[in-house]
């Protein structure tokens, strides 16, 4: 599971992966959709992971 | 700009800056505790904070008033390569849900207030101590200074001129920083960052809908970009690719080591208030995504600026009608309020802790760690209001990203022993030392340009002069340490069964980093 915090490292730091104006979506070029696209991806990694673990403390 | 003053912004601003001021001395009887008593509540806010507070006390500290305005200058003037600061931004999280729950309970456990804390107990080092702590102090300085050239933007854009507005609002914030500590910005972030909020998505619909519509917005960039003669754009050239994504890894490391972020994630109150944290603080990243984009809208909104970081409240006055130009710029004025607030007092913090504690009073009281600290969070901030009245602006520009490669160099130091305890102080002392040294001279001799360059095959490469110095400072650390041990076999005379107790318990957490 704890692979998973790994993907946005590579997704956003091999930046062959998306430096491109087409396609673009509702008028944002790829390099800036790709990139705002991976916040919420992160998140939800981040959620994965949290939720996989066991909770070592209520407070 | 304009010298007319804007009476309507201006009345506006106002208004909320006397709100904030309130709310800050308000503060004190907040979630109340012996402010006075205990550096953990003036300097920690009692150590309490839960999801919330902490989603607002760190976003209102990590995304600075400063961001607001150079994001947005950096991207108007370079394009593409300014919007580093996006994956930085995210790249941070999985290594904060990683790591900072860790740092948490080491210093929960303990006590501890500040990184160099963390360092002491765990290393017994003094000299490593403070290394940590003076690191910590130097590069928060001008970090401070910079949140007053944020609020001075925008003062100077509702026409006031001259330096008593900034200073007026200085002394406010230093009263009642000094007498609520860490609860006045956390009590002020929920305003700061609710109204940024508000400001960027009005900003993020409205403008692009009177400029033609996003497309328009990247073409008009794209056609200004050209018309300088290419050599930024709105996708990366090539020989940008290196330097922006070690940048954003270099930045991402380098950002919970500030004294300020510490701050925030020693005063949450559980582990898992930091990894929920870490799931819901890109928020503010993708904020910032769209604040960048302010920039690629000066273009197409064909402002003219004296300088890139007057885009954005040229931006506001332009398209905006006054009474929400005033609204913005107050949200950006009190986002400088509560970043200044939180950076003087982690580095009172480290003072208090680190220099006053250890080479001054070893028996100092908790009130008097509390009273030491309020001071010395005085003291700081007027460093960095003399800093920005006598020095030239770019002098705290320039120190600000030095000061982005110094505390980088205190990551081996601190984030390591979470995980191993091979390496040894002296190792740790000495790849500080040359991560500094390196990395400054290189920078230095650069123009004060944070890119360094290596020839490899005939080709050169350019990347992050912090990232580098962070990997020369790991492999003097390692060498070091080897050397060390062979003289040394038995070392280590100080315990830490604090880090070794989380060791056992998790065990897959320390595998899979």
């Amino acid at each position: 599971m704890w692979m998973l915090l790994l993907l946005p490292f590579i997704g956003l730091l091999w930046v062959p992966f998306y430096n491109f104006l087409e396609p673009a979506l509702f008028g944002f070029p790829f390099f800036y959709w790709y990139q705002l696209a991976w916040v919420p991806i992160s998140s939800l990694l981040i959620w994965l992971v949290y939720r996989g673990q066991p909770h070592d403390e209520a407070r | 700009m304009t010298d007319q003053i804007e009476w309507v912004a201006l009345s506006i601003f106002i208004f909320f800056f006397l709100l904030v001021t309130v709310m800050g001395f308000v503060a004190a009887r907040w979630k109340a505790g012996p402010v006075n008593e205990h550096l953990d509540e003036w300097g920690l806010g009692g150590r309490q904070f839960g999801t919330w507070i902490t989603w607002f006390l760190v976003g209102g500290d990590f995304y600075t008033a400063y961001t607001v305005i150079a994001v947005p200058a950096l991207v108007y003037a370079v394009g593409a390569y300014g919007f580093f600061a996006l994956p930085y931004t995210i790249i941070v999280y999985p290594f904060v849900f990683a790591v900072m729950p860790l740092l948490w309970k080491v210093a929960h456990r303990a006590g501890y207030v500040t990184a160099a804390d963390v360092v002491h107990g765990t290393y017994g080092s003094r000299a490593l101590e403070l290394a940590v702590a003076l690191t910590g102090i130097v590069a928060t300085m001008p970090y401070i200074a910079l949140q007053l050239v944020g609020m001075g933007t925008v003062i100077k854009a509702m026409g006031l001129s001259g330096e008593l507005p900034i200073v007026a609002a200085f002394i406010i914030l230093a009263l009642y920083t000094y007498s609520s500590g860490l609860r006045a910005p956390a009590l002020i972030a929920f305003v700061k960052d609710i109204m940024i909020y508000i400001v960027v998505l009005v900003a993020v619909v409205i403008v692009p809908a009177k400029l033609g519509g996003y497309a328009a917005v990247f073409a008009a960039a794209g056609d200004a970009f050209a018309a300088k003669g290419g050599a930024t754009g709105l996708i990366l050239k090539p020989e940008q690719m290196l330097p922006y994504a070690t940048l954003a890894l270099g930045s991402a490391f380098a950002a919970f080591m500030y004294p300020h972020t510490l701050t925030g994630v020693f005063a949450a109150r559980s582990a898992d208030t930091i990894r929920k944290n870490a799931i819901l603080l890109p928020a503010y990243t993708l904020l910032l995504g769209l604040i960048a984009l302010l920039g690629y809208m000066g273009h197409a909104a064909r402002i003219t600026v004296a300088t890139p970081n007057d885009v954005v409240p040229m931006l506001f006055k332009t398209l905006f009608p006054s009474w929400f130009a005033g609204f913005s710029f107050s949200a950006i004025a009190i986002g400088a309020l509560v970043p200044a607030a939180v950076m003087s007092i982690g580095a009172a913090n480290l003072f208090t802790r680190n220099v006053w504690k250890s080479y001054v009073n070893p028996g100092i009281s908790h009130a008097g760690e509390a009273a030491v600290a309020k001071i010395a969070s005085l003291v700081v901030k007027v460093g960095a209001l003399a800093f920005i009245l006598f020095l030239p602006v770019q002098y705290a520009l320039d120190l600000q990203l030095l000061g982005g490669l110094w505390i980088l160099q205190t990551f081996p130091a601190l984030v390591f022993a979470l995980y191993t305890r091979w390496f040894r102080a002296e190792g740790l002392l000495l790849g500080w030392a040359a991560g500094i040294g390196w990395g400054t001279w290189t920078a230095w001799s650069n123009g004060m340009k944070p890119l360094a360059s290596l020839a490899l095959g005939g080709e050169s490469y350019s990347f992050f002069v912090g990232l580098g110095a962070l990997i020369l400072n790991i492999a003097v650390a390692a060498v070091a340490t080897v050397i060390v041990r062979m003289m040394l076999p038995e070392g280590r005379g100080y315990c830490s069964i604090l880090i070794f107790d989380d060791f056992t318990t998790s065990p897959q957490r320390v595998m899979s980093f």
